[in-house]
Parts: structure tokens; C-alpha cells; sequence
């Protein structure tokens, strides 16, 4: 991967040495936790559960535990219509996980609203909360939302965690 | 005639302005004023019997001169028969006996109706929006001259003023 580089084995008993950019490292590392939170609002969230059960196993990506809490989570998968009332619950939401924290938009109803071009419906979750990825489909198939995973986790390898990163720059500005 | 509508036809000489069964629905529509006294008919008459409301729902007939339909379902568990009361209101007086001290689940339907259609419900215990938010102003969403995308609710986010980051 490029990523590290074992240093030369010592037979006398000193421990191999491993160099790398820290920064990697870290991103490594984040993108191979990822604790998505349980957060299904309509029928998205079933092809969600069906991609974290047995047969597709979310948690061969290392994003497969699901928490029941934002404060344990740092991935946000946004699964199904996104009403105009629980808009501020969503975005409560997201504003109590912990930093670095990623957002996908699953499915057409998440991304755009989808046919529900109607008085409750938001037409698309970026509309109040940043979306990393989203992964288009009604519903996205299990492979499709496995597909976004890893999308994201290119992305977090992308990232730069020493320098202050664009869209935090863009969070701090009031919507 | 259906056994049900030719009890009540007889029942009520005046109040009923038609009854209808297609297919074994049987519907009854009657007055506003006569709403109440045939309600309590149908639920403690022995022969009717009816002690299930299933629904309350409501028609918006924008081209009527009494535009606004109520209508009631009710089952009856015992006798395994259905019926289905409507009555008519206009929208110059948007006003209806409310029927939940006769049977108490039409409370929350009935609030139901008045959030999406607007029709109040007389001596209703607690007549509040139950689907849209209680601070909701753009009307009722349900009428037929209500703007399918809204007022612009959908698209304002107020709350986000409200985020310290």
C-alpha cells in the first residue's frame, strides 16, 4: 500500500521498526474503525441492516458496529426520506457526534428527496447537514451502500488531519 | 335495501339525506345537526351495535357548495357488520360535532383531520395538530387549493441559526 514500511528484521531480539507518514497512520486507522450509527428513517434502513447482517458483513470494512448512541459514532448513514420535522432532530443528531465524523446519503430520498417533491419532505439532507458520499438507489442495494464504505474510506485517506480541512472550515461559517 | 340503511331509514324520518350501498358498503350521509343523534344510534342500538370506529377521514370537494365531507367508519365486532357515516360541511362554517365521547378513538383521528384539513370538531377534548408541528402556519395541507411543495417550510431550516460550532 505504500502506506508503511517494515524496517529491517533484528534476529538479537530488537523489535522490528516501522516508519510511515503519522498522518496515514491515522487516517489508516480511521478508516478501518468506522462506527456507523443507527439511524434508518424508512425503508433504506432495511437494505442498511441487510448490509451490516451475514451475507454482505459490513464488518469486513471494519464498519460493522453499530451504535445506538451519536456520542459513540463517527459515521452518520442517512437512510430513507428525510422529513422537514425531523430536520432539526437529524441535525441534533449530528451535532452530538464526536469529530472526525462522516455522513452518507443513502438513497434517492436522502440525496434529493426522491418523487417525494412534497410539502414535508426536504429535498435532500445536504440541505442542513455536510453529506461525505452518497450512494444512489431505491433502495441501494446492500453492495451499493458497501460501495459507499469504501468510497468514504478513499475519501478519509484523502484527508488531511494536520491542517485544518476545507469543510470544517466551511462548518464554522452559519449556514 | 340493505337491513342496516332500512333500519335507519325508518329510524329517522328527517336528517338523512342519502343512503347508498355499493358492493356491500353500506354508507349513510346525513345532516350536521343529525350527526350526533345517529352516531349514538348506531352505537347503542342493539340491532347496530356498533362499538369500533376505525376511521375518520375527510373529502375536500372544492367545486360543492358545502365543501368539506367528514366521514366515519365504524365496525361492529359482535355482529361483524360495517357502516360508514358522512356528513357535509362548508367552509364559511368549518365545524362539526366532535364524536370521541362516544367513541374514544376517534381523538386522535379526529385530530388528524383537523390538522390536514382544517375542520374543527365541536367539544373535542383536545383539538391540536397532531402530524405537523403545532407552530405550522401555511394552512391545511390537504385542501385541494393547498400547493403540493408548500409555503416554503420544507426549504427553511431555522435552527441552523441556532448551531454553536
Amino acid at each position: 500500500m505504500g502506506l508503511i514500511q517494515l524496517g529491517r528484521h533484528e534476529k538479537d531480539g530488537v523489535p522490528d521498526v516501522i516508519t510511515g507518514s503519522l498522518e496515514k497512520a491515522i487516517n489508516w486507522a480511521r478508516k478501518g474503525s468506522l462506527w456507523p450509527m443507527t439511524f434508518g428513517l424508512a425503508c433504506c434502513a432495511i437494505e442498511m441492516m441487510a448490509a451490516v447482517s451475514s451475507r454482505y458483513d459490513m464488518d469486513r470494512f471494519g464498519a460493522g458496529v453499530f451504535r445506538g448512541s451519536p456520542r459513540q459514532s463517527d459515521l452518520m448513514i442517512v437512510a430513507g426520506t428525510v422529513c422537514r420535522r425531523m430536520a432539526p432532530v437529524i441535525r441534533k443528531i449530528y451535532d452530538q457526534m464526536p469529530e472526525p465524523k462522516y455522513v452518507i446519503a443513502m438513497g434517492s430520498c436522502a440525496t434529493s428527496g426522491n418523487i417525494y417533491d412534497s410539502y414535508p419532505v426536504v429535498q435532500g439532507v445536504d440541505r442542513f447537514i455536510p453529506v461525505d458520499i452518497y450512494v444512489p438507489g431505491c433502495p441501494p442495494t446492500p453492495e451499493a451502500l458497501l460501495d459507499g464504505i469504501l468510497k468514504l474510506q478513499e475519501r478519509i485517506m484523502q484527508k488531511r488531519v494536520f491542517v485544518t480541512q476545507p469543510d470544517q472550515v466551511k462548518a464554522n461559517l452559519k449556514v | 335495501m340493505h337491513p342496516l340503511l332500512f333500519r335507519i331509514q325508518h329510524t329517522f324520518s328527517v336528517g338523512v339525506t342519502s343512503l347508498s350501498e355499493w358492493r356491500g358498503d353500506v354508507a349513510v350521509t346525513v345532516t350536521r345537526d343529525k350527526l350526533r343523534e345517529v352516531a349514538q344510534f348506531l352505537r347503542d342500538d342493539p340491532g347496530m351495535d356498533f362499538d369500533y370506529i376505525v376511521h375518520v377521514s375527510s373529502v375536500d370537494w372544492p367545486d360543492d357548495e358545502e365543501r368539506f365531507e367528514v366521514v366515519w367508519e365504524f365496525y361492529s365486532i359482535r355482529k361483524r357488520q360495517r357502516i360508514r357515516l358522512k356528513t357535509r360541511v362548508p367552509e364559511s362554517d368549518c365545524m362539526v360535532d366532535s364524536l370521541t365521547d362516544l367513541w374514544k378513538g376517534a381523538d386522535f383521528m379526529e385530530r388528524e383531520v383537523y390538522d390536514m384539513m382544517g375542520i374543527r370538531f365541536r367539544n373535542h377534548p383536545d383539538l391540536r395538530r397532531i402530524l405537523m408541528p403545532d407552530d405550522y402556519t401555511e394552512g391545511y395541507p390537504l385542501r385541494k387549493d393547498f400547493p403540493l411543495r408548500g409555503k416554503g417550510w420544507r426549504d427553511t431550516f431555522e435552527f441552523l441559526d441556532e448551531v454553536q460550532r
